[in-house]
């Protein structure tokens, strides 16, 4: 897993709820067998739109995204973490995020910050009224704020995630250190089971 | 201390052990100064067991590659199952795949299930299907089993009272390795649809009903058990259209407890149990259903007498009206609402209070994983009988499996499609999401079966209508949207 301590930089007001993953990054853009190479088609329709806020060249080199209710409901396509990657992007700011695009941020090191409707209005109108601002979101201290310091909140996060994306701890190595765990769980599961390879 | 939920049956089964307990957790909340180790802190994680992985060739093959590079052999390949279905043609297969991208796709995943062992439903396989149709088909899906698919309508298969929910390809590659995952403990919600559903009304209809009502992220962090009266007169197949889109409310997944219709529905099936091991599992499968006194977190109750056959309007899945009701006016909406509606019905190319019934389509589209079951496809050919799709309209369907193309075409259901003049192709997810060539043109309205309206989702610029298939049916053959429940009265 990817290392994560803190991100700094502007932001982009995508200014919209439901924000979906078919958006994010549409499934005829799936079918690469790598993990790269999303950031092209990403929000690939509307991109078309020459008023977008992507399109908009003072948001360029962004790093964090602010998001309103539900950003990236839909598919479970982890292609979205990697497309909003490929865009630059290190972390999302929202009112809530889709569970499976949530947990597939962690497993990416996306870091996603759940701050209440009033602060990300606040986030929004700072982003929107000085495109330049610059943000920055800490995860050792757990706050998000603008860079002069002037504006700042507290976010919460679960320690034991926290732990694991700042030292970019491979779950799958830590779940295999208690293999034996399994073993005996699968021992203990006496009744009969689909069997795939019959 | 009250009873326990099914899903926190299913949950409470499957904990290998409480990462609670890991060095690296306590040292976590050490850090964090935090006290105790032992106390419960933050997220309740656990590393859950995973009893059945289904796997498709989109969000698999940087899984495998994971496990290649770190040198990791699939834990549990018996308990690992394959097709290919997102992004295959339906028609033609014996020719070269038109896509090379899909064809590289398809290849990888033939070439990781030799390597890995893993069975495959492969494309000339008549087993081949879509990943949530052939789970069950094959009694894969099983009463009180964990089951996970890189795909979110993984939740499809909780209609069977397991607990089935879908997962990121990171995920895929920790399930691959290791058979479990670790997860926060989700909440609990009880939807209950009580009374009697109306003719013509369909569980495709409930569904829509209830996202309407709850939204598209009431569900979020929370688990959805489906009860009342409604769902326990359901079939399994209308149970599995209803749990494939609780994740269109947000839903983690989305369960029904087992009862006989479950029993009788599994047994017999491939991979079902056998002789005693029936008997045994039956009597294991009746414990499962929620406690009298269970406790849910949130508790919804929806009345089925008053549900209409629903149609949707706009971008995503709540945003739908009965067939006999109108499209909205945006302006007699509350801001923080109106500028969606807006967006939706510019996107639909709709006006407002345009009645549903108004609305005529050009394409249809009768299958996926939420309605390409045999029962849709002998519902959507009752409503054909002997009349002929629209002109102008062009309608086809897509049998959610091989097994389930070859009944349909044993029953005499595809000739009713055929003489109709819908297209009857091979089995795959088609144009739900477009990845394979059956997408809407920019500016196509659909009335489809399918489970997501988003913008784009079945072709840029194309216009979805989320409709059951009866619906489906109806509107193809008279090129608009019509009520059948007044048909069927």
């Amino acid at each position: 897993m990817k290392r994560v301590t803190s991100v700094r930089g502007k932001a982009i007001p995508m200014d919209r709820a439901n924000v979906d993953t078919d958006q994010i990054i549409p499934a005829r853009h799936l079918k690469r067998i790598e993990r790269t190479g999303y950031g092209p088609f990403a929000f690939e329709a509307w991109r078309k739109d020459p008023d977008f806020i992507l399109n908009d060249p003072a948001y360029a080199g962004s790093k964090i995204m602010l998001c309103r209710e539900n950003f990236g409901s839909g598919s479970s396509r982890e292609h979205a973490v990697w497309a909003l990657d490929g865009l630059g992007i290190e972390a999302v700011v929202g009112e809530s995020f889709a569970d499976i695009f949530k947990s597939n941020c962690f497993q990416g090191g996306m870091l996603t910050i759940e701050l209440p409707k009033s602060d990300i209005d606040e986030l929004m109108a700072m982003a929107v009224n000085r495109p330049d601002t610059e943000f920055v979101v800490d995860l050792p201290s757990q706050t998000v704020g603008n860079a002069d310091g002037s504006w700042q909140r507290n976010f919460d996060i679960d320690p034991f995630k926290k732990y694991r994306l700042e030292r970019g701890l491979d779950d799958i190595s830590m779940t295999l250190e208690y293999v034996s765990d399994i073993e005996a769980f699968e021992t203990a599961q006496t009744y009969s089971l689909p069997h795939a390879t019959a | 201390m009250s009873g326990r939920t099914l899903f926190e049956k299913i949950w409470d089964s499957h904990v290998v052990h409480s990462p609670l307990q890991e060095q690296s957790r306590r040292e976590a909340l050490a850090e964090a100064g935090t006290g105790d180790p032992d106390e419960l802190l933050g997220e309740r994680q656990e590393l859950l067991y995973i009893d059945l992985h289904l796997i498709h060739e989109v969000t698999s093959p940087q899984a495998f590659e994971g496990l290649r590079q770190a040198g990791r052999p699939v834990r549990r390949p018996d308990r690992t199952l394959g097709t290919v279905d997102h992004n295959v043609p339906t028609i033609d297969r014996q020719l070269p795949n038109p896509d090379p991208l899909s064809a590289r796709q398809i290849e990888v995943m033939q070439a990781n299930a030799r390597e890995f062992g893993i069975t495959l439903y492969d494309i000339f396989d008549m087993r081949q299907g879509i990943v949530h149709i052939i789970g069950p088909e094959q009694g894969f899906t099983q009463p009180g089993m964990t089951i996970v698919c890189g795909d979110s309508h993984t939740s499809t298969h909780g209609a069977f009272g397991s607990l089935a929910f879908g997962i990121g390809t990171s995920e895929v590659e920790h399930v691959l390795a290791t058979q479990t995952l670790r997860q926060s403990k989700p909440k609990t919600m009880s939807v209950e649809v009580t009374g009697q559903l109306r003719p013509g009304v369909t569980a495709k209809d409930v569904i829509l009903a209830i996202i309407n009502e709850i939204g598209v992220h009431g569900g979020l962090g929370h688990v959805i058990e489906y009860r009342g009266e409604v769902i326990h007169n359901l079939s399994m197949e209308g149970r599995m259209t209803i749990c494939n889109m609780s994740i269109e409310a947000g839903a983690r997944a989305g369960l029904i407890a087992p009862d006989e219709t479950t029993f009788e529905y599994t047994k017999g099936r491939p991979q079902a149990p056998k002789g005693d091991e029936w008997d045994q599992a039956v009597a294991r499968w009746e414990e499962l259903p929620s406690d009298s006194d269970a406790v849910f977190d949130r508790e919804v109750v929806i009345d089925g007498s008053r549900i209409k056959p629903f149609v949707t309007w706009g971008t995503n899945p709540a945003q739908s009206a009965p067939v006999d009701g109108r499209v909205p006016d945006p302006s007699a909406l509350p801001a923080e609402k109106r500028e969606s509606v807006e967006r939706a019905l510019a996107y639909m190319n709709l006006s407002p209070n345009t009645p549903i019934s108004d609305i005529s389509v050009n394409r249809v589209f009768i299958g996926s994983c939420t309605n390409g079951r045999i029962e849709d496809l002998r519902a959507a050919a009752t409503v054909v009988g002997h009349n002929k799709v629209a002109d102008g309209v062009s309608a086809m369907v897509v049998p959610g499996s091989g097994l389930v193309k070859k009944q349909a075409e044993d029953e005499g259901l595809a000739a009713v499609f055929i003489d109709a003049g819908f297209e009857w192709r091979d089995a795959g997810c088609s144009m739900c999401l477009g990845m394979n060539p059956d997408i809407l043109l920019p500016g196509q309205r659909s009335a489809s079966t399918s489970n997501r309206n988003f913008e784009g989702r079945q072709g840029p610029g194309g216009r979805t209508h989320l409709v059951s298939p009866e619906m489906a049916a109806a509107a193809a053959i008279a090129g608009h949207f019509v009520d059948v429940s007044e048909v069927a009265s």
